[in-house]
């Protein structure tokens, strides 16, 4: 468990700027307690400064996990998020998408958001932005990112593609040992 | 699918909330198909009319027949023939008589077009083709009436024609019809329309409606029926009452399941009821071993399992156990409190076409999943984290624990993280949980589990339970789920049932003891909120359970609280030959067939002071070890994966040896008893003894009789006098040398005999210095020897000593000072023994014997050793060992040495010619006291001498030399 470099803290909020805005701030100043990003074997953990405490008395070889897991900074140097960060980007994503009831198990496989699968966008959302995708029933299911705007989605083809896929809450069953 | 129709009264669907969760209304069935409630229904005005009507038609019907039947009289039977044979083409029923004759086919058509008729509730195609007009005007109101049975007397008679008749019967028709479905055979009484062809009892149906007439039959039918079940049942019961026991053949060839599964039925009721039941000259035993090799045989059990299972459970319930074990629990989902409530959960999952319903007062996460449409293990609820699979009973645990928020808890074998999920909702993502699994591939499923159920509050690792303590301390609250041989779970798991033996279990409630105390260590007695420790297994075995927790009760500052848990059977206060702590009636067990759910223990601890008594032995550690030894002694190098258990079996062996030391001479008085019958000898005594001892060797945990022992000691020294008559006795037959003094040793018996009783009361006295000697060989015995032989030798040594003080005592009073003196040398070589310097005295010692040896042992010593060698000789005769050896060995006996040698062949040899070396003995003081007041002096001395031999390595040689020089003498 150390703290994450700079440049990594940097790249980091980068990432999760993409998903949920300003609404980054609050994650860091909660009044709960103060909470720290905080890295170990390349993987990023959000955890409280209370239980991080607790944390270090065990011996880094025995500890598997504490807090919450965000993801993992790839080889390349690059910040991927996990599906793990969805507790908390579902709650402050401006931006969201809800999908069909009918193509809700074809994303949890994995799969783009297409047009036909699309039920709702929140309003304006830009070409490119980070979206949460939920269910009709207003339960998250994964993040994923736009490839047009609102506005072009009304015109899109059926079959267009309206958000990739990123994460999604199959990959718990899906890839359970390499979830973090 | 869907909703079902409250077939049952007795079930009531409880009203939920919620819009969609709202239960629909029962389905509401029209009344024509529910097949009861005809009798009691109010007749409306016009059925009551119609119904008076049908009344009058029915009784000018009669007035016709007879009229009919009058007129027919007269005509043959051909004529009537002829009537039945309309009455076939128009499709209506036949009488038992007809149907004889009648062509299937046509009856057959006859009777769908009944029922046709019935079901469609139209009666006209029934019914001949002339009425249709009629029928139809009935159209409006038909289908009230057939309400009713009575329904179909019509409008129809108003027509008049000649059919009326038939018609008539086919509305009776319909009513027998509905008889008949009530009834239990519906083919031979259709009514039969022809009055005419009932010959025989004509007479005495001529009155009676055809219905009535089919009543009769059905009456008649069903008592038939009734007599003939009643019989059957008879014949059953008889069956039943003389179960039978199976003979060999019968059990060697088993011809199948049913019957097995019939024998267990039986040979429940049987021992349910034993003494009347029972076959005369079983015993139960018998009965409970048929009855455990049965249900191994039927449920596929391994022996051991079975056995013990039996232990737990009176018969009756086993049965139902074993049956619960066969059948898989519902399926029970634990809704997450942090991400959703259960009602919504129901809801959602409702919509997806699961059937559920929650799973009792007692939780109020719980749903039980009925049945499902989509797997409930991969639903989007599922992924997103609303709810867990997770069984019943693992909420127990989590309830008994009743976390509190802002508390640090430690859930120490949490994979797959189930209950500590748990712990974390309850507790709402406050505080700290430490969720730790010593399985590193196990953690991976901690990890997926918190995460998706958004438990932010953990930390998760990957320690050895029992090292625990040495990470953190001070928790406020242990969970403990510790790892079990899983017999509560056979369900899911039955590999279980062949599997487990009594290693298994051992190795397992040894872990578990293990952790359990480790998991108190975490604790922290002086939490404001906690200090509890709650253990569960998924076990039902009292190993795993009671024992457990009542081994940490004794070595820990823990009691037992109550769990809390309102339901579940108490745990067990004894079981077998244990006896636990009474208050391990607050601990929980929790049984498939009584609260369908998986078996289940728990309990719940407190820790009251955070002080580590010091660890002590006791009764229960004992039997721990010995079970350990017993099964494991063998196996040590198998079961050396827990270096703990070695250890402990090595203590334990620590003590057993020095066990069997205290009990032997009560074995050896047994045997002796039998020895010394006349007809005995000398070799089969030393057989008896050698067989003594080896079944000494067997006897591991026979305990608590050092006390007796000791009073048996004195016993055994009337039979050593005995034996040495009769080596005596051989003596004179084979040895001729000693002829002559035999005889004098024979005028010696009866003196040796009536000392005897005086040699009993010496001993009590000598009984302290024996007790010195015979601790000593407690410390040499931790020198990993099992052979408990040495400790022989020295018993016999301090017999040896005990023997020569009573002769001193009766030849003088004075004397026996020196004899004290001379058992406190003895037991001091014994003492001595550990010391390195012993050896160095012995050989000083055995130097002075060398020297004054020549000068004092005189004709006594011939007498020795012209005795000794015939008594070895007969010994060596079972032994195959070479003479003059192995009795020097043992005349010079050192323990310590002896303790070297690991061969207990040896050891045996030894301890045998010990006995012939006593009589020698024995013969020297009788001598002695013959001799001469004055030569008791010399005769302490050679005593010592004698002593000195004993506890002496180098003993060998010298007697060699005595030996040579009474040889030389002689």
């Amino acid at each position: 468990m150390k703290i994450l470099s700079e440049d990594r803290t940097r790249l980091l909020f980068e990432k999760l700027t993409k998903y949920i805005g300003v609404n980054v701030k609050l994650l860091i100043d909660r009044p709960d307690g103060t909470y720290c990003f905080r890295e170990k074997k390349d993987r990023v953990y959000y955890i409280s400064e209370r239980l991080l405490q607790l944390a270090h008395t065990v011996k880094p070889d025995h500890l598997i996990s504490a807090g919450t897991c965000f993801g993992k900074f790839t080889k390349t140097n690059k910040f991927r998020l996990h599906i793990t960060a969805l507790t908390y980007i579902a709650p402050y994503a401006p931006y969201k998408l809800w999908v069909k009831p009918s193509s809700e198990q074809q994303f949890l496989y994995g799969h783009h958001v297409i047009k036909s699968g699309l039920g709702r966008i929140t309003e304006n959302t830009p070409k490119n932005q980070g979206v949460v995708i939920l269910t009709m029933s207003d339960i998250p299911i994964g993040f994923g990112v736009t490839s047009r705007s609102t506005t072009d989605c009304r015109h899109a083809d059926p079959l267009a593609t309206i958000a990739f896929h990123q994460a999604d809450i199959g990959e718990y069953i899906r890839s359970e040992d390499t979830l973090v | 699918m869907g909703r079902k129709a409250k077939f049952d009264e007795t079930k009531k669907v409880k009203k939920g909330p919620g819009r969609k969760a709202k239960k629909q209304p029962d389905p509401v069935f029209k009344k024509e198909l529910l097949a009861d409630d005809k009798e009691d229904k109010k007749l409306s005005h016009r059925q009551k009319q119609r119904a008076a009507r049908r009344l009058k038609k029915k009784k000018e019907l009669t007035e016709k027949r007879k009229a009919l039947k009058e007129a027919k009289k007269k005509p043959e039977k051909d004529t009537e023939e002829a009537v039945s044979a309309l009455d076939d083409e128009t499709p209506q029923g036949f009488t038992d008589d007809n149907k004889e004759w009648l062509k299937p086919k046509k009856k057959g058509l006859g009777k769908l077009k009944e029922i046709e008729a019935h079901s469609d509730e139209s009666d006209d195609e029934g019914l001949g083709e002339d009425e249709n007009d009629a029928s139809s005007k009935d159209d409006d109101d038909s289908e009230q009436e057939f309400k009713d049975t009575k329904k179909s007397s019509k409008e129809n008679y108003k027509v008049g024609t000649l059919d009326d008749l038939f018609n008539d019967t086919d509305d009776e028709q319909d009513e027998t019809l509905d008889n008949e479905e009530t009834g239990d055979s519906n083919k031979s009484y259709n009514s039969d329309s022809s009055d005419d062809s009932d010959n025989s009892k004509d007479d005495e149906d001529e009155d009676m409606l055809p219905i009535e007439k089919a009543n009769v039959k059905l009456k008649q039918k069903q008592k038939l029926d009734k007599k003939l079940a009643d019989e059957e049942m008879q014949l059953n019961i008889a069956k039943q009452d003389v179960f039978a026991f199976p003979s060999e053949e019968e059990l060697q060839n088993p011809t199948s399941l049913q019957d097995v599964h019939q024998r267990v039925k039986d040979i429940v009721s049987v021992l349910n009821d034993f003494n009347r039941l029972k076959e005369e000259g079983r015993s139960r035993c018998e009965y409970t071993e048929l009855l455990l090799k049965d249900l191994c045989l039927y449920y596929s059990y391994n022996e051991f399992l079975m056995e013990v299972l039996m232990q737990i459970f009176p018969v009756q319930e086993l049965i139902e156990f074993l049956e619960a074990s066969e059948v898989s629990r519902p399926i029970t989902i634990r809704t997450n409190s942090l991400k959703t409530r259960r009602r919504d959960l129901a809801q959602a999952l409702i919509n997806r076409g699961v059937n559920l319903d929650p799973v009792g007062k007692w939780s109020k996460v719980g749903l039980v999943v009925y049945s499902s449409t989509v797997p409930v293990g991969a639903t989007p609820e599922y992924l997103a984290g609303h709810y867990i699979l997770q069984g019943a009973s693992s909420f127990l645990p989590v309830m008994a624990l009743a976390p509190q928020e802002n508390e640090r808890i430690l859930d120490m074998c949490a994979a797959p993280g189930g209950k500590a999920s748990h712990i974390a909702a309850i507790m709402k993502n406050t505080g700290s949980l430490f969720a730790n699994d010593a399985n590193k591939e196990r953690t991976k499923a901690i990890v997926g589990n918190f995460h998706r159920l958004g438990v932010v509050n953990a930390i998760i690792c990957n320690y050895d339970g029992r090292q625990f303590p040495d990470v953190i301390k001070g928790f406020d609250r242990v969970l403990l789920d510790a790892p079990c041989t899983g017999t509560g779970v056979i369900a899911k798991d039955p590999s279980v049932k062949t599997t487990k033996d009594q290693k298994d279990i051992q190795r397992c409630f040894n872990l578990q003891r293990q952790l359990l105390l480790a998991a108190i260590d975490c604790c922290n007695a002086k939490s404001s909120t906690g200090g509890y420790i709650v253990y569960s297994t998924c076990s039902i075995l009292p190993e795993e359970n009671e024992w457990v927790v009542n081994y940490a009760l004794k070595r820990r500052n823990v009691k037992l609280v109550p769990t809390g848990l309102d339901f579940g059977t108490e745990g067990f206060q004894k079981y077998r030959h244990h006896r636990f702590h009474p208050s391990l009636k607050l601990t929980r067990r929790f049984y498939p067939h009584t609260h369908n759910m998986d078996g289940f223990f728990v309990a719940k601890l407190k820790k009251f002071s955070n002080v580590i008594p010091e660890p002590f032995k006791d009764e229960d550690d004992e039997e721990a070890g010995q079970e350990n030894e017993n099964s494991e002694s063998k196996e040590a190098e198998q079961n050396g994966d827990d270096p703990e258990d070695q250890k402990k079996t090595l203590q334990t062996g620590v003590k057993r040896t020095a066990k069997p030391n205290t009990s032997q001479p009560k074995e050896k008085k047994q045997k002796t008893d039998d020895s010394t019958q006349p007809t005995t000898n000398g070799n089969a005594e030393s057989k008896n003894n050698q067989k003594t001892k080896k079944q000494k060797n067997k006897r591991k945990n026979k305990k608590g009789q050092k006390n007796e022992g000791q009073g048996n000691q004195t016993k055994q020294e009337d039979k050593t006098i005995e034996e040495t008559k009769q080596t005596i006795k051989q003596n004179t037959q084979q040895d001729p040398k000693t002829i002559g003094k035999a005889k004098i040793e024979k005028s010696n018996e009866e003196k040796v005999q009536t000392k005897s009783v005086v040699v009993d009361k010496a001993n009590e006295n000598t009984q302290p210095n024996g007790g010195i000697s015979s601790g000593s060989p407690k410390k040499k015995n931790k020198k990993k020897n099992k052979n408990k032989n040495k400790t022989n030798v020295q018993d016999q040594i301090n017999k040896n000593a005990n023997k020569i003080t009573d002769n001193i005592e009766i030849s003088a009073a004075k004397k026996l000072k020196n004899n004290n003196k001379k058992q406190k040398q003895i037991g001091q070589l014994n003492n001595k023994k550990d010391k390195p310097t012993v050896e160095t005295t012995k050989q000083n010692t055995q130097q002075d014997i060398e020297t004054k040896g020549k000068a004092k042992i005189e004709i006594t010593n011939k007498e020795k050793v012209q005795t000794k060698p015939v008594g070895v000789d007969k010994v060596n005769g079972n032994i195959n060992k070479p003479n003059i050896l192995p009795s020097n060995e043992s005349s010079g006996m050192s323990p310590k040495k002896n303790n070297k040698k690991k061969n207990k062949n040896k050891n045996n040899t030894n301890t045998n010619i010990q006995n012939p070396i006593n009589k020698n003995e024995n013969k020297i003081t009788d001598k002695l006291e013959i001799a001469a007041a004055k030569k008791l002096k010399n005769n302490n001395k050679k005593q010592k001498q004698i002593g000195k031999l004993n506890s002496k390595k180098g003993g060998k040689e010298g007697i060699k030399k005595n030996l040579n020089k009474t040889k030389a003498k002689g």
